[in-house]
């Protein structure tokens, strides 16, 4: 089995988080964007990946179940927001919830 | 008895401590007990003082409580004083001051802020206690000031009336302008002594210059200035007058007995400076005799009998000054503490007319009394007499005929300076006696409600006894040639020389005061007792109406303050309403706010705009980072 080169796991990283970012700025529905962040997340993931097994070290391992331990803290806490914000506005557009303004 | 001598001012002080903290939560009985008390203590330890200090004739007796503050080599101390001059100022006010505020106890008694008024008098018999016992003029400037604040609160002391809060701001305001000139004279002392202790400053300057320095005569003439800010003296009198609006306790013990003599008691306290100085010396003199004649003018044609008692104490201040104008210290103090009593009386006895008439002021609504108020009518005539100088049974004739014999017979004396004050002694005596056939003889006008008891008819009654014996302690010397008084500030304050060759004459003036006054008396008796016509055949001369006028309205001194300083005053202050300096910094306000306001329109609540704005904000850093 070759070695896939570093460049094109970094690019498909780059890539995944391009679309992740792009769809958290586009999106208006609440749970997408929270999917959108997993994404990122992922993406990130997998640029450690790459990284670690390009020079054989655990480290990229180490801190992908970082990351992967941290998106479960956030999506839980993003869930139960997101059901705050259903409960509250009867809708998951985010822009409804700018109460904040100004 | 000398180390008791803080407790004098320091009773009242505590007093109106007291009364200040607990005064609305206490009794009526008790906020009396409080506020009479601490003025009778300290009244009963100045006679025992007194009685020490009369058999023993020490010079001085000094206490320091404790040392103010020390700064620079300035170091002022709180330490009492207590010479022949401030034991006579001591006693009036605590004896006067003792009596009105028994009086007050009834006079107030139906004022809801019972409590304040006797926190505020205390107050004020405290500080005008520290001018006077002061040993440095930093101290006595505190008292200065205290009596002045006194002054302001009791006068507006009714503040409900806006005209009351015009009167007391307008008392404040101009008396500022004397203490202004006052407290540079007392920096020019400084500079010039590096000390501010009395008793140095007394002794030094008698060594340092001589007879008509420059710097001493400027340094007297500022001196001068606070005084006629405060006794209410050309050109600072027109205060006087409107401070009547106080409660009329208030008008007796603050502007007639105690308070608008302090700039007496500066002048004789330094005498030494005066002394120097001969153009200070004829500058008092003059404005001493300018003022009886314009105050007693216009005490002629008031009909508020408090007003006409009012001109009549910024005329009477006239002679005290006119007597320290001509080194005549001992003569000036004699009549202010003779004029402490009878005035003091006067007014008291007007405080039991205007509340027996229900508050009513105006002479020309007063009338057949006599029956009435007869203890009230008895002592007011005893009082009347004593102003009027009537001959031989006044104490005022003593020390008015003093006064008058000393313009003449003294080194400094000057034959017009005599010929003003004996002129103001008939006016005196016309306008006393047009106020006793106007307010006790004649119909009764208005009816009579409340009569004066105990707590009033005492205080007027020793008040009487004083107005009339007070005279005796001081002959004239080919009458009886009692010199107690003289004798006692002797220490003090040096007594005047006297012109040989004159003594022998002294009778003639002596009979001439004593004409005057008589002759001033009849022509009150015909003009408004005897034939009322005459005056209503004044009233319908076109031109005496317009002198009356004039006079009635204080010779025109308001009107013109009005327009040379309040109005251009108020005239510039609403050009600059705005505050054109002000702009500057509502300017820079503005801008502040404005950027404020845009960046508050980036805060839009929408979170993609944010994750966008993490976004450019990455990206900006990215490429600076990259680019550099």
């Amino acid at each position: 089995m070759t070695a896939i080169p570093i460049e094109t796991g970094l690019l498909l990283a780059g890539v995944l988080f391009m679309l992740g970012l792009i769809s958290v700025m586009i999106r208006r529905n609440v749970i997408f964007m929270l999917i959108s962040v997993e994404i990122m997340l992922n993406a990130a993931g997998l640029a450690f990946i790459v990284a670690g097994s390009h020079w054989a070290q655990p480290d990229g391992q180490i801190m992908f179940i970082f990351i992967l331990t941290m998106a479960a803290a956030e999506v839980s806490v993003g869930l139960a927001l997101i059901l705050q914000i259903y409960h509250q506005l009867k809708t998951l557009n985010s822009d409804a919830a700018n109460f904040m303004k100004g | 008895m000398g180390e008791l001598l803080w407790l004098i001012p320091a009773l009242p002080f505590a007093g109106a401590l007291l009364l200040v903290l607990f005064g609305n939560r206490i009794s009526r009985a008790l906020v009396s007990a409080i506020g009479v008390g601490s003025v009778g203590i300290a009244a009963a330890i100045t006679l025992a003082l007194g009685i020490e200090f009369l058999s023993t004739r020490p010079d001085f007796i000094r206490q320091e409580v404790w040392q103010w503050f020390d700064v620079a080599g300035f170091s002022p101390a709180i330490a009492f004083h207590l010479d022949a001059l401030s034991m006579v100022f001591i006693f009036v006010i605590t004896f006067v001051g003792f009596l009105i505020h028994i009086y007050s106890t009834e006079y107030m008694a139906k004022d809801q802020d019972y409590a304040r008024f006797f926190a505020c008098m205390n107050l004020f018999v405290g500080s005008m206690l520290m001018l006077v016992m002061a040993d440095n003029l930093l101290l006595l400037y505190l008292g200065w000031e205290g009596v002045g604040l006194c002054s302001y609160l009791l006068i507006g002391f009714w503040y409900k009336e806006p005209a009351n809060g015009y009167a007391a701001r307008k008392a404040f305001i101009i008396t500022r302008v004397g203490d202004t000139a006052m407290a540079i004279g007392l920096f020019m002392l400084f500079q010039h002594f590096g000390t501010l202790h009395i008793q140095s400053i007394s002794t030094e300057a008698a060594q340092v210059w001589s007879v008509g320095n420059e710097t001493a005569m400027i340094i007297a003439l500022l001196l001068l200035g606070g005084a006629v800010g405060k006794s209410g003296q050309l050109p600072l009198q027109t205060w006087l007058p409107d401070a009547m609006a106080g409660p009329t306790p208030v008008s007796a013990l603050i502007h007639a007995a105690t308070m608008v003599t302090a700039g007496v008691y500066l002048i004789a306290r330094m005498h030494v400076i005066f002394a120097l100085s001969p153009v200070a010396m004829t500058a008092v003199a003059v404005i001493g005799a300018v003022t009886l004649l314009i105050a007693g003018f216009a005490a002629l044609t008031q009909y508020d009998l408090k007003r006409v008692l009012a001109y009549s104490t910024i005329s009477q201040i006239g002679y005290m000054f006119l007597a320290l104008g001509v080194g005549a210290w001992s003569a000036g103090v004699f009549h202010f503490m003779i004029h402490g009593f009878f005035k003091a009386l006067l007014f008291l006895c007007a405080g039991a007319i205007i509340l027996a008439l229900h508050h009513e002021q105006d002479m020309r609504r007063m009338g057949g009394l006599r029956q009435k108020l007869p203890v009230v009518f008895y002592t007011f005539l005893i009082g009347a007499a004593s102003l009027a100088a009537f001959p031989l049974v006044s104490a005022g004739f003593y020390s008015k005929d003093q006064i008058l014999w000393l313009q003449l017979a003294g080194e400094n004396g000057n034959i017009w300076l005599y010929l003003a004050g004996l002129l103001g002694a008939f006016i005196t005596s016309i306008y006393t006696f047009r106020m006793v056939f106007l307010t006790f003889y004649g119909e009764e006008k208005t009816h009579v409600g409340h009569k004066p008891t105990m707590a009033i008819t005492m205080p007027l009654i020793i008040l009487g006894i004083l107005s009339f014996a007070g005279g005796f302690i001081e002959l004239p010397h080919n009458f009886g040639h009692v010199v107690l008084f003289s004798d006692f500030l002797a220490p003090v304050l040096p007594a005047v020389q006297v012109v040989e060759g004159l003594t022998q004459y002294e009778w003639m003036l002596q009979l001439l005061a004593a004409v005057v006054s008589l002759g001033g008396i009849f022509i009150a008796y015909l003009f408004y007792y005897k034939k009322p016509e005459l005056v209503e055949s004044i009233h319908r001369s076109e031109t005496a109406m317009a002198i009356h006028r004039f006079w009635y309205s204080g010779w025109g001194f308001d009107q013109l303050y009005d327009t040379l300083f309040v109005r251009p005053y108020v005239y510039l202050s609403k050009l600059n309403k705005s505050d054109f300096i002000d702009s500057v910094y509502t300017f820079l306000a503005r801008i502040t706010q404005g950027l404020h306001q845009l960046f508050s329109t980036t805060q839009t609540g929408v979170m993609r705009n944010y994750v966008a704005g993490i976004v450019v904000g990455a990206i900006m850093i990215l490429t600076i980072s990259l680019l550099l």
